[in-house]
């Protein structure tokens, strides 16, 4: 058995292992970045390094560093998580000339994964499904047009050298296949100057059903089930389950075995998934990902293996502890991935502290695998998830249940996160009564991300309690903080300084409120701490979490965060308004100057543009003026809020 | 300790009366206060703020801390005065809180009569001023005046107590090191051109400010030069030429948040912190109050089943319980904070004056402030207690509230007439602040009582004559003497006239006296110099 394991990655997948490990009796090494010298994973680790600076490329991706300090910490194996070096043969080959066991399959078969094509030629050969089609250069019409009828309709017309969606048809039947041919030929050329077309069955309502196998270093290899995750978003996995719903026991069978061959056609080592487009009965190859999946733990919910053991014993040289016979599935899973981002703005990535993580109870129904907690920083530099959320129980419908209760009970603050979308989506009926496609979220998207309004008032109600509690100085007797709002002869009302509304007063008495909300009035009595509110409210008892912080109420209540202004009493005048610099939204990168030095320029004149969360935002002039300076070159890293370039303005 | 046990019963028929009617005052003290708060009325505030400016009550809310209480002085000033209404004599005055201090606050309201000052507009702003300098309480001024009512001039502008004292006031504060702050929020002409002036520091709003001894109209008469409000004393040219004002403020919530930003910069030391202890309130219901004093001046009651109803956990340490009975006098604390109370429970007799005066000392040596609950019709009359020398134990209690250097509050519960009023700190003994509630009277001695020595002095002389009256007669002689003493002894008429500091509904005493005594422990503490006691 191995000894001391090395975990090269960071945030959830690193305390997933290092959780694992310890349990086995492993010792246990952290590395880190400059951005994650705080991390959770840091603080698990019975020993961390610092291995460089926070973009990945300076630390997470550099082999050497890794390598260096497992020989420093004496660490015999390393495990690489998912992402980063994990399917990167270069790094095993490493591993393994400098004597480290590397948690994961042998460089040979992440060699012959890596390709697409290559992989698919392996495939065919190993008698695994693929999607047919025809790519080759015989450009005959009659031809083509038997390979179609060989295929099987719907068909895919794409311009070999085509793209953007011109010179592409989709043919539904034989009888419209020239017709369609000639057109698409014609768009090529005048298009692309070539009319060279490739054929391709096209998979309608394609579903992403992936299994998950385990071989071990001694021929032995086994299928633990599989996951469905077609619920996607620009190829970004959402919400995943296994087993994949509504499928015959044969056909899961056949699955598992085309995955099994899959494997030992590239002599798989550990543990691997291969990923199927499953149209009805239909499936068909799409690639195999020689890692641990971010989505494994609804594997390891439904048939009880710990995925992270397997890999540190095939490692360790032992053999498989199970054979296929013992393996059962038993109940459903289910995972939703909690992401830093605004899906109202187009899912935009977001950043910065968490200000508050409250999560549901780990049970033996939900299991929730993150790498930070309450204080913890999102940064860009890395991947913007903050937390898996995953539930088990004994159907799929109880099980949606699970994950839609629990993504009530999920709250954070700092800012935006998908949590509501996610509960949108575990709530749809498109998904709690079929199973839907990978087109599900990008043809339901306004619906989904639409913000549940329903229980607005509450939160109105709430988030009013919150701000006349936090006006009261619980630890001063004198009368000037318990008379709250007096006014002699008059009801002792406070407005609520909401900056977008304005109809909210409220009467306090004692500990008990009254609040009018447009002529309607509540009587309300609080129980509150620094982050959360119990509140009676005409005799039902409401709970939310919140966080108070600069003149914001962030109220989490079920699924739905609101955010709440509060006027402040400081006026901010013209002279001082900070937002009319030129600061970096975000943490980023400087991509382009756009103009000269000395240029004059007008208010909303584009200015520098700087790059962060994989998007790009111009930055333009606050107001008239002459560009003065650049305060960071093209390239160089900017925090949040840092000065780009400086305007002078005009006849200040 | 001594928690005091007072049991009533609030289901009997009388106590049900006495609510009932009492409840009836308060109603109407809460629908006049809802007419005053409106200022010149609705359609005057509308075109107020059509000019982009904020209604006096809203400039106040914007200028003190959230949720911070208001504690307003004299809504009734200069009510039924005048042949106009002017809502609260066209100034709004009261102590709140910014940035923590406790503040006090002096708003022209433009909507009546251009904020223009009556000769009540005066002496409530003087009294407000006084409050402040006896508490120590910084001065934030919200100036939005046309300065003197002309045609009231002989009554606003040349005695001691007219317009010139509220510079001689603000210098006199800024020389104790009271911070005077003014914000000129609209016209601020000829004198009142001196309360920003005067100021420690003083903001001014652009194109609503202006401030000049002389407006364009006389300028022109005087000298021929024509000249706009705006080039004459606006912000541009106090703010960067003339130096009158020191902060230019874009609109009135610039303003008051930069007044909120002097005050946070006037490093203000409150010589006692504030309690962090928890407070109990008193184990009985302040609403109790109204079935039992009710509104027969008549009816006597039991002044502790009050006091248990206003002071923190009802406890209440009696002094000389048993001697001079009808004075009660005893230690409590409102809100934390320690006070004697003096309480009439009938009439003072001399045992009853020695013993306010003993205790009236002993909470001055000890720096205790005082709260009067005054429901007094005077002094005890008669051969017999001339005779004992009531006239010097009533003038020992006299003296000793006139020389208690402790902040003092008096607060009119029942009847203020005669010497009791004074033994009991009337407004002439300068209780820090007073207040009455609505089924008070005060006079120099009850309508009747006026009306029979007048009937005896008039029977006397026709006597002489050989002439009498009839019943009738006497009658028809007495009820105008009466009705007059009745309307005169009103809190309405009392509190128009700023004989007190305003009038108060008796539920919330407690909170009007938690709220004063913080605000008067913003002064320094002060060795009390007692007069000559005659034994």
């Amino acid at each position: 058995m191995l000894k001391k394991i090395l975990i090269a990655n960071r945030g959830e997948i690193a305390c997933r292992v290092i959780k694992t490990a310890k349990r086995l009796g492993l010792k246990t090494v952290a590395v880190y970045s400059d951005a994650d010298k705080n991390s959770l994973h840091v603080q698990q680790a019975d020993e961390a390094y610092h291995i460089g600076a926070a973009p990945s490329k300076d630390s997470y991706l550099v082999s050497s560093k890794i390598i260096e300090v497992a020989k420093r910490s004496g660490a015999d194996c390393i495990h690489p998580g998912y992402g980063f070096l994990s399917e990167n043969c270069e790094f095993s080959r490493l591993c393994k000339e400098n004597d480290i066991a590397f948690v994961g399959p042998p460089e040979s078969a992440i060699e012959a994964m890596g390709s697409k094509s290559r992989s698919k030629e392996i495939m065919a050969e190993a008698n695994v499904p693929l999607v047919p089609g025809y790519y080759g250069h015989n450009q005959d019409e009659s031809f083509l047009f038997e390979e179609a009828n060989k295929m099987g309709y719907p068909i895919l017309l794409k311009a070999a050298f085509g793209g953007g969606g011109k010179g592409m048809r989709i043919v539904n039947s034989e009888d419209e296949f020239m017709a369609m041919l000639a057109s698409a030929k014609r768009e090529a050329i005048s298009g692309f100057g070539n009319d060279q077309m490739l054929l391709e069955r096209y998979v309608t309502k394609p579903r992403h059903v992936e299994v998950q196998v385990f071989a071990d270093n001694h021929g032995n290899c086994v299928y633990l089930g599989d996951r469905d995750c077609s619920l996607q978003r620009r190829h970004q996995k959402v919400i995943e389950e296994a087993p994949a719903p509504q499928l015959s026991d044969k056909l899961r069978k056949e699955m598992g075995e085309a995955a099994v061959r899959c494997a030992q056609a590239i002599n798989y080592q550990g543990a691997g998934t291969v990923e199927f487009l499953l149209c009805g009965d239909e499936f068909f190859f799409m690639e195999m990902n020689t890692r641990l999946q971010v989505e494994h733990p609804v594997t390891e919910m439904v048939t009880g293996v710990d995925l992270v053991e397997w890999q540190i014993r095939v490692a360790s040289n032992e053999t498989l502890a199970l054979t296929q016979d013992d393996i059962t599935l038993t109940g459903h899973s289910l995972e939703a991935r909690i992401y830093a981002e605004d899906p109202s703005a187009d899912f935009m990535p977001c950043s910065g502290v968490i200000k508050l993580l409250a999560t549901p109870q780990n049970s033996k129904h939900i299991r929730i695998d993150t790498g930070v907690n309450t204080g913890s920083e999102i940064s860009s530099f890395y991947d913007p998830m903050i937390a898996k959320l995953i539930v088990w129980d004994e159907t799929r419908d109880l099980a949606i249940k699970r994950l839609q209760s629990a993504l009530e009970e999920f709250h954070l603050a700092g800012f935006h996160c998908n949590v509501a979308f996610l509960h949108n989506l575990a709530s749809h009926d498109g998904f709690v009564k079929t199973q839907p496609d990978t087109h599900f979220i990008d043809e339901n998207q306004d619906e989904l991300v639409k913000v549940d309004n329903a229980d607005l008032e509450i939160c109105n109600i709430l988030a009013s309690l919150v701000y006349l509690d936090s006006i009261k100085n619980q630890n001063c007797a004198s009368p000037w903080n318990k008379q709250q709002g007096f006014r002699l002869n008059q009801d002792n009302n406070i407005k609520i300084p909401f900056t977008e509304l304005s109809n909210i007063s409220a009467v306090c008495n004692g500990a008990s409120y009254s609040l009018t909300l447009d002529g309607q009035t509540i009587t309300a009595d609080i129980f509150i701490n620094d982050t959360h509110i119990n509140a009676n409210i005409d005799g039902i008892k409401y709970t939310a979490d919140y966080v108070l912080d600069q003149n914001q109420i962030e109220l989490m209540y079920l699924a739905t965060t609101h955010r709440y202004q509060l006027k402040d009493k400081h006026y901010v005048s013209d002279v001082e308004n900070d937002d009319a610099s030129l600061a970096a939204p975000l943490n980023g990168t400087v991509v382009k100057h756009l103009l000269e030095l000395g240029s004059k320029v007008e208010k909303g004149d584009a200015i520098v543009v700087i790059e962060a969360m994989k998007m790009e935002y111009t930055l333009t002039a606050p107001y008239d003026g002459t560009l003065t300076s650049f305060c960071f070159d093209e390239g160089e890293l900017v925090s949040h809020g840092d000065l780009l370039a400086i305007v002078d303005q005009e006849g200040a | 300790m001594t928690i005091l046990k007072s049991q009533i019963n609030s289901h009997d028929p009388a106590f049900v009366e006495k609510q009932a009617a009492m409840n009836e005052l308060v109603k109407d003290l809460h629908k006049q206060t809802a007419k005053f708060i409106k200022g010149g009325g609705d359609a005057l505030i509308e075109r107020h703020q059509g000019r982009g400016k904020m209604f006096v009550r809203d400039r106040i809310d914007t200028l003190i801390d959230e949720g911070s209480p208001f504690l307003e002085i004299s809504q009734f000033a200069a009510h039924g005065v005048y042949k106009q209404d002017i809502a609260c004599a066209g100034i709004v005055a009261g102590i709140g809180r910014v940035k923590g201090i406790e503040c006090m606050i002096i708003a022209n309201d433009a909507t009546v009569k251009g904020g223009t000052y009556f000769p009540l507009t005066v002496k409530k702003h003087l009294r407000a001023q006084d409050i402040a300098e006896q508490c120590h309480l910084p001065c934030i001024y919200l100036v939005d005046s046309g300065g003197a009512n002309l045609p009231e001039q002989d009554e606003v502008f040349p005695d001691k107590l007219h317009f010139g004292r509220i510079f001689y006031n603000q210098a006199r504060m800024s020389g104790k090191g009271i911070p005077q702050i003014a914000v000129v929020m609209g016209l601020c002409t000829a004198g009142g051109a001196y309360v920003p002036a005067m100021a420690d520091e003083s903001i001014i709003v652009k194109d609503q400010g202006t401030i000049f001894l002389a407006g364009p109209p006389l300028v022109k008469a005087a000298t021929g030069e024509v000249v706009s409000a705006e080039d004459l004393g606006g912000a541009d040219v106090h703010c960067k030429v003339s130096g009158v004002a020191d902060h230019y403020a874009d609109n009135d919530e610039h303003a008051l948040s930069i007044a909120r930003q002097c005050i946070e910069r006037v490093n203000h030391n409150r010589p006692t912190a504030p309690l962090l202890d928890e407070v109990k309130p008193p184990r009985y219901d302040a609403s109790e109050i109204y079935g039992i004093v009710g509104t027969d001046l008549k009816k006597p009651f039991d002044v502790r089943d009050v006091i248990a109803r206003t002071v923190d956990d009802s406890a209440f340490d009696e002094f000389k319980k048993y001697f001079g009975e009808t004075l009660v006098c005893g230690f409590a604390k409102i809100y934390g904070m320690p006070v004697g109370i003096v309480a009439n429970n009938g009439i003072l007799f001399s045992e009853s004056a020695q013993k306010g005066a003993h205790f009236i000392q002993l909470c001055a040596q000890r720096k205790i402030p005082l709260v009067f609950l005054q429901n007094i019709t005077g002094f005890m009359v008669g051969q017999k207690y001339e005779a004992e020398g009531i006239a010097k134990h009533g003038a020992k209690m006299v003296m000793a509230v006139s020389c208690a250097d402790v902040p003092k509050f008096t607060v009119l519960i029942g009847g203020s007439y005669g010497a009791g009023n004074y033994g009991m700190c009337g407004r002439a003994f300068e209780p820090t602040m007073m207040w009455m509630w609505p089924n008070s009277r005060i006079s120099v001695m009850g309508g009747e009582q006026a009306a029979g020595v007048l009937t005896q002095v008039k029977q006397d002389g026709l006597a002489r004559k050989g002439a009498s009256m009839s019943d009738e007669e006497v009658a028809d002689f007495k009820k105008p003497i009466i009705d007059q003493y009745e309307e005169q002894g009103h809190p309405y008429y009392a509190s128009a006239r700023l004989w007190d500091d305003g009038i108060i509904d008796p539920a919330q005493t407690r909170h009007v006296l938690g709220l004063a005594l913080s605000a008067s422990k913003n002064a320094p503490e002060k060795e009390s110099n007692f007069g000559v006691f005659r034994m």
